[in-house]
């Protein structure tokens, strides 16, 4: 069976349709289950970070070599000819390209991953461009609910925290929207979700509510998904003020659901007590290592046009 | 009862009708008509037969593409073109908003890409009532008071 995948770029969340998701995290499950250490045997992939990244980096090499490929690549552009000599990125990436059977990259600017498809016929895989999109976290957040909560379907999830700049929530909540899920977003009214996200899912009829707290709404939550309101944002009595709203702690999660799971893109300062690390809601450093099944899964259906029937 | 024309008829070109009042001049800027040796009439704040006001633009011996008609909708998403020659309408059409815009307005955010490399800009028209417009690389959408060029 052909993949619809192959060959394909990722660069958006909002290009992939609830088939094509469906197929990523199935893929990541059977991959999380049954290794394929020489799956990508001679594959090289490259592996280019236009700006420092510390996980997503890891967690991407990580994939390519347990599936048995080799990486190329840069993590610090400051070196490259890009910064020293003044190359444009689509002459860079032409090159690039020319040496890899695939493209993972991170660029400060929006766009930068896009433009990069548009110089090279390999797939390229975007790791994050400015504040735009950041797809394969967006995967690792899908997988993780969907490995936790066995569907994507109905589900109550929350967003907390700083919902106005944090990419990941945007993603997460276009994507979750082709699943007919209930949202709760709970943040400062300056952090609030941006219009654009929210005439999105009102066109889509996605039912979403705003509230003040996360304690308003926790106790009928299937995911509460926390992200960190950065204090630089706020002066120092109005955070003082604002933060215990958006804290949360295990105190909160005495009458949850049995299937709640707290998750966060990672890194916490402290929006989830530590005493939450140790309560079986906690999910958050899983969430992380799934990133490595969530980038193998794409890798391997990029690369390999019969990968399932192999699996 | 005897009528008089607000602007002078022309022979052959193109007659550019129901431009929203202050928008004749920002498409006399935007189109560079004031670069041409060609016979320009602008007619501002002319009076409609609705008693409305409009602005209305008249270029000689100039006949105005289909893409330049697309173009004009950024302006004034209700203008007729008429196609003069020997003093009669041979042809008369309404512009249309196109699905996207390419090559023709910087995006508004100064972080995208399409700002520092040998690409095209290219816009997707996400809301033709209220003129929105999604950058195809950086993936933001503005709306029309954002651009520049549409100032």
């Amino acid at each position: 069976m052909n993949n619809p995948l192959y060959q394909k770029n990722i660069i958006s969340i909002s290009d992939l349709s609830r088939e094509e998701l469906e197929l990523i995290l199935t893929t990541a499950q059977s991959l999380k289950h049954n290794p394929q250490p020489e799956l990508l045997k001679d594959k090289i992939i490259a592996s280019c970070f236009f700006e420092a990244s510390t996980r997503t980096r890891l967690s991407f090499a990580t994939a390519v070599q347990r599936l048995g490929g080799t990486v190329i690549g840069f993590d610090n552009a400051g070196n490259t000819s890009l910064a020293q000599k003044g190359e444009t990125l689509a002459d860079s990436v032409k090159i690039i390209a020319s040496y890899a059977d695939a493209f993972f990259m991170r660029h400060p600017q929006e766009g930068a991953a896009r433009l990069a498809a548009e110089f090279t016929n390999i797939p390229v895989i975007n790791g994050g461009d400015g504040s735009n999109q950041h797809p394969t976290q967006t995967l690792l957040d899908l997988f993780t609910i969907y490995e936790t909560q066995n569907r994507l379907d109905n589900l109550n999830i929350a967003f907390v925290g700083d919902l106005k700049y944090g990419r990941t929530v945007h993603s997460l909540a276009q994507a979750l929207s082709l699943f007919n899920c209930n949202f709760y977003f709970i943040s400062p009214e300056a952090l609030a979700m941006p219009d654009y996200i929210l005439e999105e899912l009102n066109e889509k009829g996605i039912n979403y509510s705003v509230h003040a707290s996360i304690e308003e709404v926790v106790d009928s939550l299937d995911v509460l998904y926390m992200t960190r309101v950065q204090k630089e944002r706020f002066d120092e009595t109005e955070y003082q003020h604002i933060k215990s709203a958006f804290l949360l702690n295990a105190d909160m999660l005495e009458n949850v659901r049995e299937n709640l799971k707290v998750l966060h893109p990672l890194p916490r300062v402290d929006e989830i007590n530590i005493n939450v690390d140790s309560t079986p809601y906690a999910y958050y450093f899983q969430q992380a290592q799934n990133g490595i099944y969530a980038r193998q899964a794409l890798l391997a259906l990029l690369l390999t046009n019969h990968f399932q029937d192999q699996a | 009862m005897q009528h008089k024309l607000q602007v002078e008829a022309i022979q052959h070109g193109s007659v550019i009708d129901h431009i929203p009042v202050q928008q004749g001049v920002k498409i006399i800027r935007f189109f560079n008509l004031t670069q041409t040796d060609e016979k320009i009439t602008i007619g501002l704040n002319l009076a409609t037969h609705t008693g409305q006001q409009k602005d209305l633009i008249k270029v000689e011996n100039t006949f105005i593409s289909d893409e330049q008609a697309n173009q004009l909708a950024l302006f004034a998403p209700r203008a007729t073109i008429n196609q003069i020659k020997n003093f009669k309408v041979v042809h008369k059409f309404q512009v249309q908003l196109p699905d996207s815009f390419i090559g023709v307005l910087a995006c508004p955010n100064s972080n995208c890409i399409s700002h520092h490399e040998p690409v095209d800009t290219r816009f997707y028209v996400k809301k033709k009532s209220t003129l929105k417009l999604k950058c195809h690389y950086c993936e933001k959408t503005f709306d029309h008071s954002f651009f520049r060029e549409l100032d």
